[in-house]
């Protein structure tokens, strides 16, 4: 026997020691996450819009303000304020060079880079001040969001299954040309104070997803499953949540 | 006199290992009924029978880990870091306390993410 060998059953004997000495009981949990922001100064909220940007196929500004009026009417004790969507992007190009702070933005925004001229914005005080007076002093809630298409071609290794003349099977790696087509989702959210009209914490997120190239998913069902996943988080931001799982107690 | 000190350092050790493994069997008490407990919900009690558990023995690692996922449970969440490094340093090697680890830091770091404001 080879040292390797020695050394391969010497471990595998001590996981089996292991598993036979250890009792081991899976027990469901909940984990309470406190908020990371201190909410209790607002009784309102207002999803104000966002900055948004990637593909036409969906209204990323309109879609996320909807989206998360309604998550936050469900699941957090503000007050959500129902108004129409700010017109952000027309507010930051209108007021270049004056009121809102932001200058050169390009004609469309179709990299994250084309979003960086707009980031004045959430930080022009006397804007979201005003803003804040008008609905008697909501949390604001604005940012920027880019949804774009992906695409990425790689080689992957799958394993094909044969059967011979005799009928017997038979499993071999076969390296293969994907082609895989989806969207990226990369939100940032802004929290702004409506008393004072500054910048209380934000927040970036990413998430991507990606379909074989054959497989045609609409854009907005695209959409809503990125942000299923980051909305826990977003919602941590304002509220305590439960986030259930599973652990190992031992013996 | 060579021998007679190898004979006393034999004894010594002999006299520990009862010691040794009265505080696990008795700590073990403690982690069983703590195990039982927490399956009913009783989390506050469960606590109280690991922590006097890794207190009776600070070298069982089930009871940290076990503390470990009552403190995640109430979310006490500092404690529960501290009591999970405790369990890996005395079973660095443990795949349950590895993979309870894991999936603790996951929801830990999402507490904590934030963008520089």
């Amino acid at each position: 026997m080879t040292a390797r060998h020695a050394r391969t059953v010497s471990s595998l004997v001590a996981v089996l020691l292991l598993a036979a000495c250890t009792n081991y009981y899976e027990i469901p949990i909940e984990t309470p996450i406190r908020p990371k922001l201190d909410v209790t100064g607002f009784q309102r909220v207002l999803v104000a819009g966002f900055i948004s940007g990637g593909t036409d196929d969906v209204d990323s500004n309109l879609e996320t303000t909807r989206l998360l009026r309604s998550q936050l009417r469900t699941k957090s004790d503000l007050r959500v304020i129902d108004t129409d969507v700010l017109p952000l992007m027309d507010v930051a190009n209108e007021g270049q060079n004056t009121s809102t702070g932001v200058v050169g933005t390009p004609a469309a925004i179709k990299e994250e880079k084309d979003l960086e001229p707009y980031e004045r914005l959430f930080a022009n005080v006397e804007y979201w001040k005003k803003i804040g007076e008008e609905y008697q002093q909501p949390l604001i809630v604005t940012g920027t969001i880019m949804f774009t298409p992906q695409q990425r071609n790689s080689i992957v290794q799958r394993e094909v299954e044969r059967y011979d003349s005799f009928g017997r099977r038979q499993v071999t790696p076969q390296r293969t040309y994907v082609e895989r087509k989806g969207f990226a989702l990369r939100p940032k959210f802004v929290f702004i104070d409506g008393r004072t009209g500054t910048v209380m914490h934000s927040e970036r997120f990413a998430e991507e997803i990606l379909y074989n190239a054959n497989q045609t998913t609409p854009a907005l069902s695209s959409y809503f499953e990125l942000m299923d996943r980051l909305i826990p988080s977003f919602l941590n931001t304002l509220s305590s949540q439960k986030i259930k799982g599973t652990r190992v107690l031992l013996q | 006199m060579r021998a007679s000190f190898s004979l006393i350092v034999v004894l010594l050790a002999l006299a520990t290992v009862p010691l040794a493994a009265d505080a696990r069997s008795d700590a073990k008490k403690h982690v069983e009924f703590g195990v039982t407990v927490a399956q009913k919900g009783l989390w506050r009690e469960a606590i109280l029978q690991w922590e006097r558990a890794a207190q009776i023995d600070p070298t069982y690692a089930a009871a940290q880990n076990n503390l470990a996922i009552a403190y995640e449970h109430e979310g006490e969440l500092d404690k529960a870091r501290t009591a999970y490094e405790k369990a890996l340093a005395i079973e660095p090697n443990n795949s349950y306390i590895k993979q309870n680890y894991e999936l603790f830091k996951e929801i830990n770091d999402r507490t904590t993410r934030k963008d520089g404001q």
